[in-house]
């Protein structure tokens, strides 16, 4: 059993919280004394069932204004898969919430309320989706109850939604009509909708096939970490810890410490009492190198046939999350894995106005912006290009000022 | 290549343990929060694979309100005499004794609200600037919405509507004087998830958590282990019964569940088929719907 973690795209009225309150009970993940507190609560649907979509808003300040201001993380399991939801609100001025929680995302579903079709929000969506690289998409025509079922509206969104799926070159996309307030083809397939005969919404996202880390050929290990015990027993023990974020270290395979270039060997590999043959990605392990390096947090070990780039000039798509908009005179503060820099923003390229897919030139970059820029690094970056290894072509911009997380980069090239 | 496996504890191990070195990393004098319960003796063993056969970078800490079950406190000790690192203690009696707070009245008196100022107390005589706690999302409903750097001011303040963005694996640790942060390694744990790991590391709890014969008394619908610590009267009637706690508090508002469970297996059985949340048989957070909410804010664990 694996974990699938995705990420539900679409607003208040689209149905998103009713969706993920849905598969939450249609799984039996909701326990006796929440469902008590449901039930006790004076929101229910016109028909007088529990409303569903109380189960995925949380704080007081939220059910006071019916919204979802922030990113909530939810969990179910099936025999078959455990699944985390990153459950991210759809209205425009939560553009950062939706990157962030897009972030972790294997999948993606993208909700359309089938009385509306594709709408300025569904591109916005998908844009998101597209720049953070999320390879799996399931668009779930929503409310299919409310336009009786009909294939023909079913078949006209998706048609509509495939020229977009091109244009943002989105490559696996799925479509399955649904309705989440009655339960079809959430998690048993719909006798209402005979017409199609896909898999239910549950079904699908129990087998999809996520994209494995370790197939990349790019070992990479960000040492967080170095483990010296300084004790008679272990005087000379020196071990790199980390958590290989892709590809694959075996025994004997030759390694290369960047940034300072240094050649080695992995000589051991250990996993507190076990030493394996091989450290794979997604493992926290400690890697011995045969080499009498000096190495401290912020390296990165990676294996020498497949070198990442090495730049302080990177061009980079930037999501602004800050409410001080960005400021190209000042200096930030750069954290790519555990490395931690300074950085400017030595130009913007262009915006991106994400309702229509334009790009413009811009001078300012305000919270939820998107756009295209080139960050100035004072120390050199060891990074990968996003689509080619998400975990080594992502970082964070940080303000010193306030020490707030103000931007989220994703590495497109390095300048020459 | 070879093949290998790496199921989905596996999988929130590595997270786990990629989290307390980023800790490590990140900050300059760090702590781990030690409740005494499994989800921190399951950090403890997470801490033992992140860092071995190094020393912790971290005490323990325990906030000891002075109302724990003997049992908690027994195992605390064992536990420590056998990793062999350091814990720091901080009392919430001492706080009482210097008038730093003052204990509730009422049969509902508990000295869990108490804690806080307890906690925040340490953290500034000891300056630490990171906090591990083992809550998890799944737990409660504001709980879902905390990231897992958590960032609090000098008052132990959350406030949802400015918490920091968490992108991809990076955690953003920078901080102000004063300021601290709470760290949640296993914040995408469920319940499950941690017994079913605690069952394969084949770690020991205390024994509150299995199936004993204890004296108990029934307190707002729940069963509560009788004790000096319960404000009892001559309308609570003491009666035995079989029974276990699914969570380690304070022994005034910790209720126990009727359970023959004797072994870890027993417990994954019967959580599968409960229908009861673990925090349901927590009765500080029945008191209003936002509960948990309004403690966090407070600067509660």
């Amino acid at each position: 059993m694996n974990i699938l973690k995705f990420f539900t795209a679409g607003s208040v009225d689209d149905g998103k919280s009713t969706l993920i309150g849905r598969l939450l009970y249609d799984t039996d993940s909701i326990l006796a004394d929440q469902l008590e507190a449901l039930q006790s609560s004076n929101r229910k649907n016109d028909d007088g069932t529990i409303d569903l979509a109380i189960l995925t808003d949380g704080l007081r300040a939220e059910r006071e204004q019916g919204i979802t201001i922030d990113v909530a993380y939810k969990y179910f399991q099936t025999d078959k898969r455990k699944f985390i939801i990153a459950d991210t609100p759809g209205h425009i001025q939560y553009t950062r919430n939706m990157v962030t929680g897009a972030s972790t995302a294997n999948l993606a579903i993208i909700l359309i309320d089938a009385r509306n079709g594709v709408v300025e929000q569904t591109i916005r969506h998908s844009y998101l989706v597209s720049l953070l690289g999320i390879k799996h998409i399931v668009v779930c025509i929503n409310k299919m109850d409310m336009v009786d079922y009909s294939q023909e509206v079913y078949n006209s969104i998706i048609e509509k939604y495939k020229v977009l799926a091109q244009q943002l070159k989105l490559v696996d996309v799925n479509y399955i009509p649904v309705s989440a307030l009655k339960g079809d083809n959430i998690v048993q397939n719909s006798e209402r909708m005979d017409w199609y005969e896909g898999e239910s919404l549950l079904h699908f996202l129990e087998k999809v096939d996520t994209d494995s880390l370790e197939k990349s050929t790019l070992a990479r290990m960000p040492v967080q970490w170095v483990i010296r015990p300084q004790t008679e027993a272990l005087h000379d023990y020196r071990g790199y810890a980390g958590r290989v974020l892709s590809g694959t270290f075996n025994l004997n395979d030759k390694v290369t410490v960047l940034p300072s270039g240094a050649s080695s060997v992995v000589e051991k590999i250990e996993f507190f009492d076990q030493t394996p043959d091989a450290a794979h990605a997604g493992q926290s392990v400690i890697i011995h190198l045969k080499d009498d390096v000096d190495i401290s947090r912020g390296d990165t070990i990676v294996n020498a046939s497949a070198l990442p780039q090495e730049s302080k000039l990177i061009e980079a798509d930037l999501c602004w999350m800050d409410g001080r908009a960005l400021d190209t005179s000042i200096t930030y503060l750069i954290q790519h894995n555990s490395k931690l820099t300074k950085c400017k923003i030595s130009e913007i390229l262009h915006k991106v106005d994400i309702n229509t897919l334009e790009k413009h030139s811009a001078e300012e970059f305000k919270l939820n912006d998107i756009g295209r820029v080139i960050v100035k690094t004072a120390d050199a970056l060891a990074f990968d290009l996003y689509d080619d290894n998400r975990a080594n072509g992502s970082a964070i911009l940080v303000d010193s000022r306030t020490n707030l997380t103000v931007g989220a980069l994703m590495f497109r090239a390095a300048v020459e | 290549m070879s093949t290998y496996n790496f199921d989905y504890l596996d999988e929130l191990e590595a997270e786990a343990i990629h989290i307390l070195r980023e800790v490590a990393g990140q900050f300059e004098k760090p702590a781990l929060l030690f409740s005494g319960g499994k989800d921190s003796i399951t950090l403890v063993r997470l801490a033992e694979k992140a860092f071995r056969p190094g020393k912790f970078p971290f005490p323990l800490v325990h906030i000891d309100t002075g109302h724990n079950f003997q049992e908690t406190i027994d195992y605390r000790d064992q536990m420590i005499e056998r990793i062999g690192e350091r814990l720091i203690v901080g009392s919430v009696q001492e706080s009482i004794d210097q008038g730093k707070v003052v204990e509730q009245k009422g049969k509902n008196a508990s000295r869990n609200a108490l804690q806080t100022v307890t906690l925040l107390d340490t953290i500034a005589k000891y300056e630490f600037d990171a906090c591990i706690g083992g809550a998890r999302r799944d737990e409660e409903k504001a709980r879902a919405k905390e990231r897992i750097f958590s960032v609090r001011d000098e008052f132990g303040q959350w406030d949802p509507k400015r918490q920091r963005p968490e992108l991809w694996n990076i955690y953003n640790g920078k901080i102000h004087k004063g300021e601290n942060v709470r760290v949640f390694p296993i914040s995408n744990w469920t319940e499950l998830d941690v017994w079913n790991y605690i069952r394969r590391e084949n770690i020991e709890l205390p024994s509150i958590y299995f199936s004993h014969e204890r004296e108990v008394i029934t307190r707002n619908g729940q069963l509560m282990a009788a004790s000096p610590f319960l404000n009892m009267d001559d309308e609570d009637i003491v009666f035995r019964k079989q029974v276990r706690f699914r969570t380690v508090g304070d022994m005034s508002c910790t209720a126990a569940v009727e359970s023959e469970a004797i072994l870890i297996d027993d417990i994954i059985t019967e959580i599968s088929a409960s229908k009861i949340s673990e925090r349901g048989a927590r009765m500080d957070d029945k008191v209003s719907e936002a509960a948990m909410e309004d403690r966090k804010k407070g600067g509660y664990f």
